[in-house]
């Protein structure tokens, strides 16, 4: 066992005291952690440390002797993460038992200069490798997080409803990014089949940016839509996307479009050979004017 | 015609053009262009933003407030140090395409916008540089 695990078991309660004086007066977030919590934080990860140096490699806190140390790092970043410390706090929490290791080393080591150097170095190596894990467990942390978000995005943005037998609607919103066209796309395919639908409407209300990629996005959707044998109409164009389109110099005469989604659904029943009427003759007049107004 | 207000933008990936779409939405609506020049604005914005990632390998968008007389306009720079565009003129046509695109992107940019101006070379970069005046 090197030296310094040697003191690292024989001083661990002095060193983990020392470790919290020090901490209580410089780079504390009082507002986020009681000194208790912080305490037994301390302890308990220093506990780990001294277990793992008495077998485990003190250049190195890959190998297994060193999991419990990082797995307790880990979860002190994880929690600490949401109560909301910075990556450089959770950092310098670790980084802060440089000092009272260090002063431990001079105070034990005063004899053996050449191997207080050497302990030193060994230490500082140590708390530095730790102090990185914690940075990069709060990374992974954000970046499952956000991952699992965009997944969650793309499975809530992309509903295909049945608005009648045999006719989808497919109201799109957001950002038509490549990932995204993709999962649109195959639902929509995917439903068209399920459904054994003619016609489906695409509603582009929700977009707001129509450029050369999403309009090309949508050809391509609604090509392959045809292929399947179904129709499709794209509604909800604005008159500033409609200008925009012009100016761009995107075909779409072969595309079916409306301004209204409700003007794509009658356009829909009426090509399925269906129509709706009102059931009340009288007031039938004033109820197909108030219709065109929606 | 110095800019009253400046601020220079990341283009590098795909979420950088939508940050760059919506900070350009922002000022257009700022400086309370019509709804329909804003959409045109913004579209233009995504096309070019898209080239310099395609094709330039990423760079940066300069954003600017101009004035000119009494006309206001907001000017849009779009740098990269890409490979350039060997033929200018045939990327200008409509239709022309790299990528597998519809070709539409810089024509329709210029045609989205009131100035336009494109400068190139080859193994250095590509420069576009737009205005839509008020």
């Amino acid at each position: 066992m090197s030296k310094l695990a040697e003191i690292f078991q024989k001083h661990q309660d002095d060193i983990v005291a020392d470790w919290s004086k020090g901490m209580s007066s410089a780079n504390r977030r009082k507002d986020l952690i009681s000194d208790a919590d912080l305490k037994a934080q301390s302890t308990e990860l220093f506990a780990a440390i001294a277990k793992a140096s008495k077998t485990g490699s003190l250049s190195d806190i890959e190998g297994s002797d060193w999991r419990e140390v990082r797995e307790i790092l880990s979860s002190i970043s994880a929690s600490r993460a949401k109560q909301g410390f910075t990556p450089t706090e959770t950092a310098s929490f670790v980084l802060s038992l440089k000092q009272p290791v260090n002063s431990r080393l001079r105070k034990e080591m005063a004899k053996d200069p050449e191997g207080l150097i050497d302990e030193t170095t060994t230490a500082n190596g140590l708390i530095d490798k730790m102090a990185l894990h914690t940075s990069e467990a709060f990374l992974t942390t954000r970046e499952q997080l956000i991952a699992r978000q965009q997944e969650d995005m793309l499975e809530l943005s992309t509903p295909v409803v049945k608005l009648w037998d045999g006719i989808l609607a497919l109201p799109v919103i957001g950002t038509l990014d490549s990932a995204r066209t993709q999962v649109v796309m195959e639902s929509l395919l995917k439903t068209i089949v399920e459904t054994n639908s003619k016609i489906a409407i695409i509603d582009i209300t929700g977009v707001p940016t129509v450029d050369t990629l999403v309009a090309q996005h949508l050809l391509k959707t609604i090509t392959a839509a045809r292929l399947m044998g179904a129709e499709c109409i794209i509604s909800g164009i604005r008159p500033q996307i409609a200008q925009t389109i012009v100016h761009l110099g995107i075909n779409l005469n072969d595309i079916i479009t409306k301004s209204k989604m409700a003007d794509a659904f009658a356009l829909a029943l009426q090509r399925t050979g269906k129509i709706v009427v009102s059931m009340n003759k009288a007031a039938a007049p004033k109820k197909t004017e108030h219709g065109k107004d929606n | 015609m110095a800019p009253q207000k400046t601020e220079t933008l990341p283009i590098k990936t795909a979420s950088d053009i939508v940050a760059a779409r919506q900070a350009v939405r922002l000022w257009a609506a700022e400086m309370k262009f019509s709804l329909v020049d804003q959409t045109k604005i913004v579209t233009a914005t995504s096309e070019l933003a898209r080239n310099t990632v395609q094709h330039g390998g990423g760079g940066h968008m300069v954003m600017s407030i101009v004035e000119s007389g009494i006309h206001q306009g907001l000017h849009l720079v779009f740098e990269d140090k890409g490979p350039g565009i060997a033929d200018v003129e045939a990327a200008m046509r409509d239709g022309f395409t790299t990528a597998g695109g519809m070709g539409l992107g810089l024509s329709g940019s210029k045609r989205l916008m009131s100035q336009f101006t494109i400068e190139t070379k080859v193994g250095e970069g590509t420069r576009v540089a737009v205005t839509r005046w008020k």
